[in-house]
């Protein structure tokens, strides 16, 4: 292994040393070394972008072109059976949009050992799935005399989602304004105040069907699928907090495709990479070759203010500087007229709006300014 | 939840967050030859720094696995909600 002096750590990526410390040979004299070093600097200081580069065009246009061959199918099945997943242009839009609510929130839970080499993993996949009470009940129904609601529980569904009658008469006595009475396979829940209207009726029904009662909330469906060489669970829905709590799941490999929620629980900075692991994702799986430079160029600029805001005229428009700029996006009208109501100033710094105004650009070589420094007297 | 905080900080989503003295900052600022507001931000809530004590104003290195450069650092200045 040959040293590399401190002063080129610095001057070079940390790749470009590792390759460097890799394929030179050891024995190598410490001048031969030097002159290698300086041409990687050399080579390297050359290949960075210019001041003045419209970096954010390149990466629009390099993002935008094979996207145009992307699918237009909102819906395929990504390899796995039975489970709907966003991806194409549906999904690149709802991420680059910043949407809060995505169409398919996903997640994949890696699990601790021994779990992780297939012991227990049906039951484990059970815990973690939400049963409400809608799914171990055959039949509800209103009963209107009584004004109370009859269900009739499905021992086989129970048997399989692990829900005991302890489970269920725990669950609703959590509730105060209902009384819950379980007798055999029938469960009896009344109201306590005791006229209710029958609209009341129907609306607390609505809410008896959703009764928590097992798993994780959101996670709406699991599949034990073998990665590689380790088992790990899909899931439909999504709860990070909730499942990096759990015992059995290795928490730090588990993620979710909710880029807010990551935000939420691992801050704006895991967001950001995983943001960019999910637009990467998509390209890569429509078989395109987009550069991950200008993914990550677009995902900085979503992720700069702290949080996740959207390439839209709420997120990343709104923030911009110029009036002109922001009205030439989206919405004029309304950026105009604000900016007359509290009589905004436009310094006229970039781009689009000296373009509105037939001037010279801020960028390339319309970037350096004259200065003149002013000597004697 | 105190338990999952320290499980987080070695999440492969989550790069290492470090906060810089006030002898680094100055160094930092000067090097790009910025105001601290100028910096992306991040804050103070943030997840990722709640163990770092970081108040508005301060500045958190981090550091960055890139599939390019293989390791990069970034900066962000702390700031309120």
């Amino acid at each position: 292994m040959v040293t590399i002096q401190k002063e080129y750590l610095n001057a070079l990526p940390k790749k470009v040393i590792d390759d460097l410390k890799k394929e030179l040979p050891k024995d190598i004299s410490e001048k031969k070394l030097q002159k290698i070093l300086d041409e990687c600097v050399a080579t390297y200081e050359s290949m960075k972008v210019d001041p003045g580069e419209s970096v954010g065009l390149v990466s629009a246009e390099s993002i935008g072109e094979p996207g145009t061959q992307m699918t237009l199918n909102t819906f395929h099945f990504a390899g796995v059976a039975e489970m709907n997943v966003t991806t194409g242009l549906p999904r690149i839009i709802e991420i680059l949009d910043g949407r809060k609510e995505i169409s398919t929130p996903m997640m994949d839970i890696y699990l601790a050992e021994p779990y992780s080499k297939g012991e227990d993993i049906k039951k484990i996949a059970l815990q973690i799935k939400e049963t409400k009470l809608k799914d171990v009940a055959s039949e509800i129904f209103i009963n209107i005399a009584d004004s109370a609601i009859e269900i009739t529980l499905d021992r086989s569904a129970m048997k399989a989602a692990g829900i005991t009658d302890a489970h269920i008469t725990k669950a609703l006595s959590g509730a105060k304004a209902v009384a819950a009475k379980l007798s055999g396979d029938a469960l009896n829940v009344k109201a306590k105040s005791k006229d209710l209207s029958i609209n009341d009726l129907y609306k607390l029904k609505e809410k008896v069907r959703v009764v928590h009662l097992s798993g994780v909330k959101g996670i709406s469906q699991v599949l034990p699928v073998k990665r590689d060489d380790e088992y790990i669970i899909i899931t439909a829905g999504s709860n990070l907090m909730d499942v990096l709590g759990l015992p059995y799941v290795n928490p730090k490999k588990t993620v979710t495709n909710n880029i807010h929620e990551v935000s939420e629980v691992l801050g704006i900075e895991a967001a950001r990479q995983a943001t960019i692991n999910e637009v990467f994702k998509v390209i890569e799986s429509q078989g395109l070759n987009v550069d991950i430079r200008h993914i990550m160029l677009v995902v900085d600029t979503m992720t700069a203010s702290g949080e996740i805001k959207g390439i839209t005229r709420y997120g990343v428009v709104s923030e911009k500087a110029s009036v002109l700029a922001r009205a030439s996006f989206e919405t004029p009208i309304k950026h105009v007229l604000n900016a007359a109501l509290i009589g905004e100033r436009d310094e006229l710094a970039s781009v689009v709006e000296n373009v509105m105004l037939n001037q010279p650009i801020p960028a390339g070589t319309g970037l350096p300014q004259l200065m003149v420094k002013a000597q004697g007297k | 939840m105190a338990k999952q905080k320290s499980v987080i900080k070695e999440h492969i989503l989550l790069p290492e967050h470090v906060k810089l003295t006030d002898k680094e900052k100055e160094a930092v600022l000067k090097h790009y030859g910025i105001a601290q507001r100028q910096l992306p931000k991040i804050f103070k809530n943030d997840a990722a720094i709640a163990e770092l004590d970081a108040k508005p104003g301060d500045i958190i290195k981090i550091i960055r696995n890139s599939p390019t450069a293989g390791q990069t650092i970034f900066y962000r200045g702390v700031t309120d909600v």
